[in-house]
């Protein structure tokens, strides 16, 4: 599932050098998108990791800490995304980032907030 | 979409003399009401959805900048405006920074893909610092109008 590049590197020592990036796709699944609420979710969550983390869509790049950048996709329910996590602790930050999508951020069809 | 697509020249405000976050939120909403883009009766309604959508989360989305909204069946197409704060209002931001520029939008309830792309029309132009930057500084109601019109005619359109 996930797609590992190759930029891992080993120092002198035979280190890992801790620059894994690794990526996923998700699918935003809620009938609202990703509006505020889940925006703010996913920026949340995505600065409690060191990892830098990055959405994809066809046209642009939005890093993932940010709540405006995220707003910027315009995901609407249905949309395909990448996430890019590249640091030490990017497998746990992309499981965490892909668990907000997978449980739909909370929301459900028939709930009156956007 | 455009700013004109769903900001109400008529009630946006340079200057609002609330200090709390219901108070800046229920003079937005008063203002739709003055340039008659909501019914005055629906004004109450409308500022108990929007206080009840921020209980969920804050929309102070970073950057000094908040964008209280909710659903609302009394209006037909989307509608909002905007209005800056000169002393900015504690609004629990993520970054915490205190909010000066506030854009207020009531959706109906059946068109999420409008308020996605007012939401992404509102935080792409904002990404530019300078138009963050004037937009704070607006002495005039018509200064910020003519920001959103040279934001317009200027930005990626999409």
């Amino acid at each position: 599932m996930n797609a590992e590049s190759p930029e891992s590197v080993r120092d002198a020592a035979g280190g890992l050098q801790q620059e894994e990036t690794v990526s996923r796709e998700v699918v935003v699944v809620n009938a609202a998108g990703l509006h505020a609420r889940p925006a703010d979710l996913l920026a949340r969550e995505a600065r409690k990791w060191q990892s830098r983390i990055a959405f994809v869509n066809d046209s642009q790049r939005a890093d993932g800490k940010s709540i405006l950048e995220l707003l910027t996709l315009a995901a609407e329910a249905g949309t395909r995304l990448v996430v890019e996590a590249t640091g030490p602790d990017a497998r746990e930050a992309l499981d965490a980032i892909g668990s907000l999508f997978e449980s739909r951020f909370n929301e459900h069809e028939n709930d009156q907030e956007s | 979409m455009k700013f004109s697509d769903f900001v109400a020249a008529d009630a946006v405000r340079s200057h609002v003399h609330a200090a709390t976050k219901e108070g800046v939120i229920r003079e937005m909403a008063q203002s739709l009401v003055d340039a008659g883009k909501i019914a005055a009766g629906d004004l109450e309604g409308i500022v108990k959805a929007i206080m009840k959508r921020e209980d969920l989360g804050s929309t102070g989305i970073g950057r000094g900048v908040a964008v209280p909204h909710t659903k609302h069946p009394s209006v037909n197409k989307l509608v909002g405006t905007v209005a800056v704060s000169q002393q900015g209002i504690d609004f629990q931001s993520l970054d915490g920074e205190p909010v000066q520029l506030f854009f207020l939008l009531v959706s109906p309830p059946d068109r999420p893909g409008d308020h996605l792309r007012a939401l992404e029309n509102i935080s792409r132009q904002l990404r530019d610092d300078s138009f963050c930057r004037l937009l704070k500084a607006a002495k005039e109601p018509v200064d910020i109008q003519h920001l959103l019109e040279e934001a317009d005619s200027h930005g990626v359109v999409s």
